[in-house]
């Protein structure tokens, strides 16, 4: 085999591989424009062909949507929306390409651990472009790895490779090769003639097979036939007869399965290192669920607006909701790819919350569900609030749950190595994610990963309003607001909650009894707004909130002889308001190019005036669903009531149907004024 | 490697020997364009890694050198912000702390910021002795030394910039 004839069946561009190494195509994926700059400039020096991306769920998606896009894939380990071993996981699963990991860290532990998730090379920051010369020979190394095993499956002898693998597992891609490749040379000629590989094997070098695409419908077919036969006894044919799919081949079957193994090894291996790290974490139980509340919420959250399970192993659950045995959760942890890809995704983003406006909401619920332990004792209070409105979300949720029990089930048969692979996986990615998590208020412009983030932050929400006490009145709102340090998670958390509460309050004062289940059916965009705003890790202004909650009296006073319909307005759009207000100025660090979100607060008048004096910010593609929710409404508010109500039901409705062109002129010219005069009165 | 025939800077063999500011005269290493180790303005604050990175400046991307110290500024100073920030409001949470430090040790040593990234070193040490003085110390010395910097690396571009292109010319001292 040699180096032309695979390239000539990989399908490249002519001329490209005749160049090889000059051209290959490279994906670089960090965080940190500075050093992915850096890098972009030193691959293409080396004559690579470099395409970069800030955000490992763009790359994700890249990925996928052309396998055949990239020969080689360079990333950060230390990223906000995932981590870069998690990218690695992927990307070894689904696609098998070689990953190299980027560093500042070079420590022996972190060294290893990138080894251990499949990493071919692992690089320390600040690189240079001597290390970066040589990267193709992962490519190469990877090709004639691939193509050996594939002949050595194809003689059938796969009870012996794969115990060979199995031996070698920890040894890396190399060992395995030069042994496999042995037993090639032995197997070349009964390869020729066995019938049932031929078909596939007839060019030797032609190891470029269309790539499988190894979604969780198969991956769960695949877990569920392995545990069948025995992990120790799962052989790819066997395998592959369980598996009963059409053109699925023993050396996809055969090479996902080494790629299992070792994945289960790693797993098992990090369970340890896990457990210490629960042990030593355990003051930050709140960071850890945080962080696995954000993970699983963004399954879930996904999972919600996609009926398409990923393509990623089950067993990927997140390890510390796993460790409170929260079956819901192992499944959904483990479909993060195309579920946060999908979330990340601003315009599928917004047109899926326009189809799925429950199943979002479900999906935020089943976050907050994954939230463990501490949180199941509040957290079923608040589910049952928003379950009492949104139950048609449930069956999404449902979807994940059931999905997440199927998973776990089929671990079942090796139960402790499951729960260890589960809790290891979860708590070894948790661990790596704290800080990412917590420092997510901190990133700008997120772009793309915005919404995931927002969603992410809905846990943040959920468990900051979980978490604290909730407020018994409406004006209960000023209280939690004053308390400095508060931040938009706990602000927005505390207005769901509160929703509820002002519920019972409201509908004895006032005719309010629609406002509270408005409030609720708002509470997907304030989750959203929340989100955003907790984006940001900074308190609301706390002018703001008593300007609201006064806003909120005046003009419930004022109202008071409005239809109900127009109180409920007021009240929805009052709390929107405050959220759209909080959003803006609680996001410093978040590009507010929309003049409709600057326009939005002022219309609201309760919170801007303080907001705008802030230094804020909005990413606009962050907020694009919230903005243009918030628009319409406000759009529809001005016409109708002739002032500053908004109702928030039609900022809900508004955001599902992202016409925001309309309303973001409207806006401009009319909520202006109604700013001031409101803002004065208060 | 080293693209420096294509320098603009080579070429101004006979400017080689300038008082910045009233600073010590520059030698002009051709090969490898060391100017800045060379300058006083930079000596001690950036190390071999920024010469890798005036070597990636050619023809093809002539201001990389700047774009890339802007990009490092411009993000640079919003991690130190959010540090800040933290260390108001969380000043205990010592993992956050550590964990936006690291990240931006990351780019300061991309950019080859030595000083810059000793302190960023020594306040993660602070983090995680849970020494929360000795962190806000630490970040007030980063601060400093970002501050610096910018001004080193902004006079060391306008002095680039003051002597201009200039046509190649032969030199005796190459």
């Amino acid at each position: 085999m040699t180096i032309e004839e695979r390239n000539g069946s990989m399908g490249r561009e002519s001329g490209y591989r005749d160049q090889f190494p000059v051209g290959m195509r490279v994906l670089a994926v960090d965080d940190d424009p500075t050093c992915l700059k850096l890098l972009e400039t030193l691959l293409i020096r080396c004559q690579y062909h470099v395409t970069t991306t800030g955000q490992a769920i763009t790359a994700l998606r890249m990925l996928r949507e052309n396998r055949d896009r990239f020969d080689l894939v360079i990333s950060d380990v230390h990223m906000p929306d995932m981590d870069g071993f998690k990218l690695l996981e992927h990307v070894g699963l689904e696609m098998d390409l070689p990953v190299i990991m980027l560093s500042a860290n070079g420590e022996t532990q972190a060294v290893m651990k990138g080894i251990t998730h499949g990493a071919c090379d692992y690089l320390l920051k600040p690189v240079r472009i001597e290390e970066l010369r040589n990267i193709w020979q992962h490519v190469i190394r990877r090709r004639r790895f691939d193509s050996g095993q594939h002949n050595n499956f194809d003689s059938g002898e796969d009870a012996q490779n794969t115990q060979l693998m199995d031996s070698e597992g920890e040894q890396g891609v190399a060992d395995r090769s030069g042994k496999l490749n042995k037993k090639r040379k032995e197997q070349n000629e009964e390869k020729d003639d066995d019938s049932d590989d031929s078909a596939e094997n007839e060019d030797p070098s032609n190891q470029k097979k269309p790539r499988v695409v190894w979604t969780v419908e198969l991956h769960r077919k695949f877990v569920a036939a392995v545990n069948q036969l025995g992990i120790d006894k799962a052989v790819p044919k066997r395998i592959l007869d369980l598996m009963n799919v059409e053109k699925l081949t023993r050396e996809n079957v055969a090479s996902h399965l080494q790629k299992y193994r070792l994945y289960l090894k790693r797993l098992s291996a990090v369970t340890s290192q896990q457990a210490n790290l629960a042990a030593a974490l355990g003051g930050r139980s709140s960071s850890y669920i945080n962080m696995g509340s954000f993970e699983s919420f963004r399954n879930y959250h996904a999972l919600g607006r996609s009926r398409q399970l990923p393509a990623v192993a089950s067993v990927q659950p997140n390890g510390l909701l796993g460790r409170m045995n929260t079956p819901a959760v192992f499944g959904v942890h483990g479909l993060l790819p195309s579920q946060t890809i999908q979330v990340g995704r601003t315009h599928n983003s917004s047109n899926e919350l326009e189809k799925l406006p429950t199943t979002s909401l479900s999906g935020m619920h089943q976050g907050s569900l994954l939230q463990g332990v501490p949180m199941s004792m509040q957290q079923p209070r608040v589910m049952q609030e928003a379950s009492k409105h949104f139950p048609s979300g449930f069956p999404a949720s449902g979807l994940a749950n059931s999905f997440a029990n199927t998973a776990n089930n089929s671990l079942l048969p090796q139960a402790d190595r499951m729960q260890m692979l589960s809790g290891g996986l979860g708590n070894y990615s948790s661990s790596v994610r704290i800080p990412f998590s917590d420092s997510d208020p901190f990133k700008t412009s997120l772009g793309e990963s915005t919404q995931l983030t927002n969603i992410g932050r809905c846990n943040d929400t959920w468990q900051a309003s979980v978490s604290s006490k909730y407020p018994a009145s409406t004006l209960r709102i000023n209280d939690s607001v004053s308390h400095p340090g508060i931040t938009p998670c706990n602000l927005g958390g505390n207005i769901t909650p509160t929703a509820s509460q002002m519920d019972g309050d409201l509908l004895g004062e006032t005719p309010h009894g629609l406002v509270a289940s408005r409030l609720h059916d708002a509470m997907i965009g304030q989750d959203i707004q929340n989100q955003v705003a907790s984006l940001s890790g900074s308190t609301i202004p706390i002018p703001s909130f008593d300007e609201n909650s006064t806003s909120f009296n005046f003009r419930n006073s004022a109202n008071s002889n409005q239809n109900l319909e127009e109180q409920r307005q007021d009240h929805t759009h009052n709390t929107d308001l405050m959220f759209s207000s909080s959003l803006n100025s609680s996001l410093p660090n978040l590009h507010l190019n929309d003049p409709i979100a600057q326009g939005h607060p002022l219309n609201s008048g309760f919170c801007s005036t303080p907001v705008l004096a802030q230094d804020c910010r909005v990413n606009r593609s962050t907020n694009e669903d919230l903005l243009s929710y918030k628009d319409d409404s406000a759009l529809e508010t001005t016409r109708s009531q002739n002032g500053l109500g908004c109702s928030l039901d039609d900022l809900v409705n508004a955001m599902l149907k992202s016409d925001r062109e309309d309303a973001t002129a409207y806006m401009d010219g009319d909520l202006g004024c109604d700013l001031y005069s409101l803002s004065t009165c208060m | 490697m080293g693209k420096y025939s294509s320098w603009d800077f080579k070429k101004r063999d006979h400017d080689a020997k300038v008082n910045m500011n009233g600073d010590a005269s520059v030698q002009v290493d051709k090969r490898r364009g060391r100017i800045c180790e060379h300058a006083d303005i930079c000596k001690g604050y950036l190390d071999d890694q920024f010469n890798q990175i005036e070597e990636l400046q050619d023809e093809v991307s002539p201001n990389f050198v700047e774009e890339v110290v802007a990009l490092f500024f411009k993000d640079s100073s919003r991690l130190l912000a959010n540090i800040e920030r933290v260390l108001e409001k969380y000043p205990r949470d010592f993992s956050r702390l550590d964990s936006l430090m690291y990240q931006l040790i990351g780019s300061v040593s991309s950019i080859g910021a030595l000083r810059m990234k000793n302190e960023c070193t020594s306040f993660r040490d602070h983090c995680s002795d849970g020494n929360l003085e000795g962190c806000k110390r630490s970040f007030q010395k980063v601060k400093r030394e970002y501050t610096t910097l910018k001004q080193k690396l902004e006079k060391y571009f306008q002095w680039l910039r003051q002597a201009g292109p200039v046509e190649q010319a032969t030199n005796s001292r190459k």
